[in-house]
């Protein structure tokens, strides 16, 4: 992790070694190598392998709607206070295949917010960000996502949101026009905008906690004045240093807010 | 300190910094077995994956809770293991133990279809504890867990599997003693005073 670091400025170094070493084992695995010594060694010399490894390294899992009580608690619990906002600015970090910025999407534009709303969506995975800019998932995913959008306080059709297509569905282009897609990585990287919302869910588990730390330190300078802070539903900040940084406002669904 | 009695087997000394337990159908009667009548003086902390729906919150935490008289939590990412405590995996997320004595969660895919999965609990423990933790496999319809208790007994750890021919189903418990030899092959009962006979490595 250390070369990889240094050869490609990926850093991996603060990833939890449980969850490194299974995807480093089933990426030797899949990639038919004998040993990590010569995966390591190819890794370095060749950079399309190390594209290949990176698919691997990174875990592109998610669902929409994910925990649907935390997006029932967004739309409750924040919406109210975001619509106070002329303008909105929200950062999805660690957004991978683009599950949950269609989903915040789809939320904020029920709740009329979208309009003047900037979502800015961060991966460290290119391969990702492109899955997450065309929009489109397997059909099959569709109906788990239908039962979650209306567990989450669904106001339309999940069906209105999507084209069905051949085995896959292509979500209203419209939902993310106004998103960015950006490369960003919370090991190396820093504050690129003023946000009222960071919406980070699952990402933080794959982090030691000095790298958690790290990345709570990004979120809470990013936040404007009160702003929000959503992680996963069992994540939680009172592990890291930041602790006394963010308040709770939904606790079961893990909301927090900016403690100037 | 062996606690001799005339109704159960004694087992010879092993000390023990964690013990991790996994079951899958039939699972709960079998924990609660295994676990009944803990001293509240418990000082090993312990962890526990049970195969669940993914999709529905665990009560298992609240459950056990109220039947042992030590401190039970479902267990968060980054929470420490702590002295005396059970915990269990959430549903939905693979549960490890980092080298820091902390747990750590994950969405990495099922494992045998199991999500939390008992091989990646038990194999994080034995990186993390090595000779130092014990590993108990009980009844179960699927092969999780034999890889998990393998990696245990390769770190110099104790496994113990419930035998085949109490388990409500003994696919689990049979698929571990295929892969290797357990040190203890017990019907629950006498898991139960296996468990208890272990001494927590930093007993005073």
């Amino acid at each position: 992790m250390e070369a990889i670091y240094l050869k490609y400025s990926y850093d991996f170094r603060n990833y939890t070694t449980a969850s490194q070493k299974r995807r480093v084992l089933y990426a030797l695995e899949q990639l038919e190598f004998p040993s990590i010594s010569v995966l390591q060694d190819r890794v370095l010399r060749d950079a399309t392998l190390f594209g290949r490894l990176l698919q691997f390294l990174t875990i592109p899992v998610s669902e929409m709607f994910r925990d649907p009580a935390y997006f029932l608690a967004l739309r409750r619990h924040v919406v109210p206070i975001l619509h106070t906002y002329p303008s909105v600015k929200v950062w999805v970090a660690g957004c991978s295949t683009g599950e949950e910025v269609f989903s915040l999407a789809i939320l904020l534009r029920e709740e009329g917010l979208l309009e003047r709303t900037q979502i800015y969506a961060t991966d460290i995975n290119p391969a990702s960000l492109e899955k997450a800019r065309q929009g489109i998932f397997p059909l099959e995913a569709i109906r788990g996502y239908t039962s979650n959008y209306q567990r989450a306080g669904g106001l339309s059709a999940f069906s209105d949101y999507y084209t069905a297509a051949y085995e896959a569905a292509r979500f209203d282009p419209s939902l993310c026009a106004d998103v960015i897609f950006a490369d960003h990585s919370l090991a190396t990287d820093s504050v690129f905008a003023e946000t009222q919302l960071v919406s980070c869910r699952n990402v933080l588990i794959y982090f030691n906690r000095q790298l958690q730390d790290r990345a709570l330190g990004l979120f809470h300078e990013s936040l404007s004045h009160r702003g929000f802070l959503g992680l996963g539903s069992k994540e939680s900040i009172d592990f890291s240093g930041y602790a006394d940084r963010f308040d709770t406002h939904a606790r079961a669904e893990r909301i927090y807010r900016k403690v100037a | 300190m062996k606690r001799d009695s005339t109704r159960h087997r004694s087992f010879p000394l092993r000390r023990v910094e964690a013990v991790v337990l996994g079951a899958s159908a039939g699972g709960i009667d079998a924990l609660s077995a295994v676990l009944d009548g803990l001293p509240a003086g418990w000082r090993i902390p312990m962890a526990v994956v049970l195969h669940l729906p993914e999709s529905h919150d665990s009560h298992l935490a609240e459950i056990f809770a109220q039947r042992l008289p030590i401190p039970v939590h479902e267990a968060l990412d980054k929470m420490p293991l702590t002295d005396g405590c059970l915990y269990f995996a959430p549903p939905g997320y693979h549960l490890s133990i980092e080298r820091g004595r902390r747990f750590s969660l994950s969405c990495e895919p099922p494992v045998l279809y199991s999500r939390p999965s008992i091989d990646v609990l038990m194999a994080s423990a034995a990186d993390a504890y090595g000779p130092s933790v014990a590993g108990f496999l009980m009844t179960g319809a699927n092969e999780d867990g034999a890889e998990g208790l393998l990696c245990i007994h390769r770190a110099g750890g104790l496994t113990a599997v419930q035998d085949p021919k109490e388990a409500l189903v003994s696919t689990m418990p049979l698929a571990a003693i295929a892969r290797h030899t357990p040190d203890h092959v017990l019907p629950l009962r006498d898991l139960r005073t296996l468990l208890q006979q272990l001494e927590p490595v930093h007993a005073l």
